[in-house]
């Protein structure tokens, strides 16, 4: 297996899942082994799988609906220093600058819309790209 | 068909209920719905129902998790019934904090005191 570079998209590892939320613990593990390879701290490792349950979650619920043919990819690359992760689905896309607040005194009640929240919290960087078909996150070690 | 497996341990003490997280990581959204029909069948077989969830050994949850406790909060007042959060560990009390659901629910250190302060609300 070649080294993936964090910092070199075209070295990343790639992992192709059905839209179905089981199939994303696929992907999952296969970061958390490398983290754990690379004995990233258990701060890191809680917020990164934070951030990959919430990126996979909405790719197959909100971008693919969970449509069969659909399919969500994966690309990762960890290093000692930093791990990146790019989900990708082929849903419709969304614009990530209209998500409400989930933390405004209206929306704090409601039940749904934290998941990009989470992500930009406790991610060093995240970018959306392609109309929001597309998520980059990464985090430095901790 | 096997019989699913509870995601929760429930205990009734003087007129409290108390649930405990079978999971350590309450992140999946499959295994938090089967948690919310579980709670929810809970509310619906107690009357005004005193309701104290303990997240002691919980390490993870996302915010479909959050999402879940905030419909059991709604769930809980209209049956006009009391849920407080007790045993929260600091990195999970940090999605709380951030999300600002901190201030939404009524949350306490331990079990203990949560008890406690159901007896300080009666009075």
């Amino acid at each position: 297996m070649t080294n993936a570079d964090p910092k070199n998209e075209s070295t990343f590892h790639v992992c192709v899942i059905r839209s179905d939320l089981e199939q994303t613990e696929v992907p999952k593990q296969l970061i958390l082994d490398e983290l754990e390879r690379h004995r990233f701290d258990e701060g890191s490792i809680f917020a990164i799988k934070l951030a990959m349950e919430e990126a996979l979650t909405n790719a197959v619920k909100h971008g693919n609906c969970f449509d069969p043919c659909k399919p969500v990819t994966v690309r990762y690359a960890v290093s000692d220093e930093m791990v990146a992760v790019i989900v990708r689905d082929e849903g419709g896309g969304f614009v990530p600058t209209e998500v409400p607040d989930p933390t405004s005194p209206d929306r704090l009640p409601l039940p749904n819309g934290r998941g990009i929240m989470l992500l930009r919290a406790y991610m060093d960087s995240v970018e959306y790209r392609d109309q929001g078909r597309e998520v980059y996150f990464a985090k430095r070690r901790g | 068909m096997p019989e699913q497996r509870s995601h929760l341990t429930i205990k009734d003490t003087d007129g409290i209920t108390v649930v405990h997280f079978s999971d350590r990581k309450i992140l999946e959204e499959l295994s938090i719905r089967e948690i919310g029909d579980e709670l929810t069948h809970l509310i619906e077989t107690r009357e005004n129902v005193q309701l104290l969830v303990s997240f002691k050994n919980v390490e993870h949850l996302s915010s479909a998790a959050l999402g879940m406790l905030i419909k059991l909060n709604k769930q809980v007042a209209e049956a006009e019934g009391t849920l407080k959060l007790s045993d929260i560990s600091a990195q999970i009390y940090e999605v709380f904090k951030i999300t600002r659901l901190n201030k939404l629910f009524d949350i306490h250190e331990t079990a203990g005191r949560a008890l406690t302060s159901f007896s300080e609300t009666e009075t």
